[in-house]
């Protein structure tokens, strides 16, 4: 902290360069890519996106891809959400990923979900509510 | 306050929570338009946008699924009815979500005249939603054209 010649003391901001939460958003509808986009934006993040999970793990495949989090849906063609989190696990990809679904009630179903290589499953629709509390945690880690 | 605003604004509250009421919007709409703001100010219109090209879209894809001559796909229908349950899920479309939740039902125990009937609901209940989302939107924009703003909605 410096005093000017008065004596006051003169706070010194200190500059913190924010690191911008980097997202990657795995669905097969427009609709859900759209909202979760927004979603992100509104926390102050970036995001990209993959119609499905083939499209996520050929992202990753160059070895550049650096996402914080990636959204996963369950239900997708060409490649489930299932397997690209157990292919982009072989990978070693380590974002957290939280799977997103619409079966995230069937225990059974979700049981299979987290033990593919989820961070945590979180129910359809998402809402800032439900997915900042994973993400400050994230942040502060 | 120019009293022509303030009638409007008060159209408008009343309008909104008509939808909430009878069942066409829930909670998520609510969500929707908590993420438009100066940055995304077209955010809603977009994405219901979006939502309504589906509708029409996966309505068609069911529509061609039911209308095989031989054997029915009740995979291929029940595969679109999850799609438009999500996206409807999404956007608050409280009605049509409803009746995807049925649907699914009626694909799973393979009910082809249910899935028609039911087919033939979404195909109103969404067209229903179009049309009143589109009246709000012109309610907006009467507002904002009398140099008004467009009130936040306290649905609780």
């Amino acid at each position: 902290m410096a005093t000017t010649s008065t004596g006051d003391i003169e706070k010194t901001k200190s500059v913190e360069v924010k690191k911008k939460l980097n997202v990657l958003i795995v669905d097969d509808d427009t609709v859900i890519r759209k909202l979760h986009e927004n979603i992100i934006k509104s926390i102050g993040g970036i995001s990209q996106t993959a119609k499905n999970g083939e499209e996520a793990v050929n992202i990753h495949r160059d070895g550049n891809a650096s996402f914080d989090l990636i959204l996963m849906d369950k239900e997708m063609p060409e490649r489930d959400g299932l397997s690209a989190i157990k292919k982009l696990r072989e990978m070693k990809v380590t974002s957290m990923i939280i799977g997103v679904t619409t079966l995230a009630d069937n225990e059974e179903e979700r049981k299979a979900f987290m033990e593919a290589g989820l961070n945590h499953c979180l129910a359809k629709p998402l809402s800032k509510a439900k997915i900042l509390p994973l993400i400050n945690n994230l942040m502060d880690a | 306050m120019d009293a022509h605003v303030a009638q409007l604004q008060m159209q408008y509250r009343n309008y909104i929570l008509s939808l909430y009421q009878q069942g066409f919007l829930d909670d998520q709409f609510t969500e929707l338009k908590s993420l438009q703001d100066d940055g995304s100010p077209d955010f809603v219109a977009e994405v219901l946008s979006l939502f309504f090209d589906d509708c029409v879209k996966l309505v068609g894809n069911m529509a061609r699924a039911l209308d095989q001559t031989g054997t029915v796909d009740f995979c291929q229908v029940g595969a679109n009815v999850h799609q438009l349950k999500g996206s409807s899920s999404s956007v608050g479309a409280k009605r049509v979500k409803g009746l995807c939740i049925n649907f699914k039902e009626l694909c799973e125990a393979k009910n082809y005249e249910g899935c028609v009937r039911c087919l033939q609901q979404v195909d109103i209940e969404y067209k229903t939603l179009k049309a009143k989302l589109q009246d709000m939107f012109n309610l907006e924009k009467q507002i904002v054209q009398a140099g008004g703003i467009v009130p936040q909605v306290d649905i609780n």
